[in-house]
């Protein structure tokens, strides 16, 4: 059911405001959201001041100048930094996205910074992507055969091979998922743009030969048809990529099937 | 508190196998509803404003009552489809089944309603 307003231990509180560092002349502020399971406190949103001229130009590297310099206890995942392994995905300036190949010269004003919306918070920027993660795996997403494998590779043709450009780029970052009004209110039961591309992946693929159970799979009023073409996934994914589309090629083959 | 895995989870029951006669009949309805409309709409606005007479002669024109009943059934399915997918979005449990059980009454009665207006006046 949906719920407009958050429940009473999720209100957003004022947080603490630290120091600007000393002697530094190019600063900008920075609004994060902060909260830690251990102390019973409801979430607050802590202000810093990030030294431009000792930082990096990407939002991770003021994340990890707050973190270094000023406050340790700030949590948030990161590895890659450069947009391949999607750990970093969080909300900057209310756009899901990744917080290593997002300029702070994108951001007019303060830099607000929430973790992705409508998980739940395992602590400050850290979502509990459990269900999101179960939920991919839930589509089979590996090659499915059923002939004997053959000697050497499964072949596929140059062009089978094109219609997985725009699909296997996906790095699971969960942004198009936490940015689906439908994946907001029946995350349970719809499995949200980023399973859902990965299940086109695997059913376009010339080499899967479980073409049909995968589609059966999907058939269903939650699973699949909770998409509305809201389009959000398309639009906040950092990676370019057109979760949207491949949903549409879904019904469409669903609707090809069966009329 | 269940002891689940994450798996079981987001497996629930299982896929439904159903939904995709629903996603089409959407789609028929409404390329069916952008052709039909328009015109029921012409007439109605040039019945309007006429007198008793005038209207009953309009609606008993074959033509008249046959389009007005397909955009009075056509109309009201694709409502109670339509408004069956909003109640899934937003509501839940219990809640969820009596709604859609009360818009299904609803476009029936009146899909019921309006027909037998149409044929009381056509026949």
């Amino acid at each position: 059911m949906v719920q407009l307003r958050l429940p009473k231990n999720s209100r957003m509180t004022a947080g603490k405001t630290w120091p600007k560092p000393e002697g530094a002349k190019n600063v900008r502020k920075f609004q994060v959201y902060r909260w830690n399971p251990d102390n019973g406190d409801t979430p607050s949103v802590d202000t810093y001041f990030v030294d431009l001229d000792d930082c990096g130009p990407m939002v991770l590297d003021a994340l990890i100048y707050i973190k270094t310099k000023i406050d340790p206890t700030l949590t948030f995942r990161r590895s890659c930094r450069e947009g391949i392994c999607g750990s970093c995905a969080m909300n900057i300036d209310g756009i899901n996205t990744l917080a290593c190949i997002y300029g702070m010269d994108e951001i007019r004003g303060d830099v607000k910074i929430y973790p992705l919306p409508h998980m739940p918070v395992v602590k400050d920027l850290i979502p509990d992507l459990t269900h999101f993660y179960a939920q991919h795996e839930s589509i089979m997403p590996w090659l499915e055969t059923k002939t004997n494998a053959p000697a050497k590779e499964w072949k596929q043709s140059i062009e089978d091979r094109e219609k997985l450009d725009g699909l296997y780029e996906c790095v699971m970052c969960a942004c198009c998922s936490t940015s689906c009004p439908s994946y907001w209110w029946n995350g349970d039961k719809y499995l949200g743009p980023a399973a859902l591309l990965h299940a086109y992946r695997w059913i376009i693929d010339s080499r899967d030969e479980a073409t049909g159970e995968r589609l059966d799979d999907l058939e269903d009023p939650f699973k699949l048809y909770r998409c509305h073409t809201i389009m959000n996934c398309t639009k906040t994914c950092p990676k370019g990529l057109n979760p949207a589309k491949a949903i549409s090629n879904i019904k469409k083959m669903m609707v090809e099937r069966a009329v | 508190m269940r002891f689940l895995t994450a798996r079981k989870r987001a497996e629930g029951l299982g896929a439904a196998h159903s939904g995709t006669e629903h996603h089409w009949y959407m789609i028929v309805s409404s390329v069916g509803l952008a052709l039909i409309v328009p015109i029921f709409l012409f007439v109605f606005g040039r019945a309007l404003g006429g007198t008793h007479d005038e209207v009953i002669d309009t609606f008993s024109n074959p033509a008249v009552a046959i389009l007005t009943i397909l955009v009075l059934y056509v109309g009201l399915q694709h409502f109670r489809k339509g408004a069956q997918t909003m109640i899934e979005d937003y509501a839940g449990g219990m809640t969820r089944k009596i709604l859609i059980i009360s818009v299904t009454v609803l476009s029936y009665g009146m899909i019921a309603t309006g027909l037998f207006a149409v044929l009381k006046i056509a026949l």
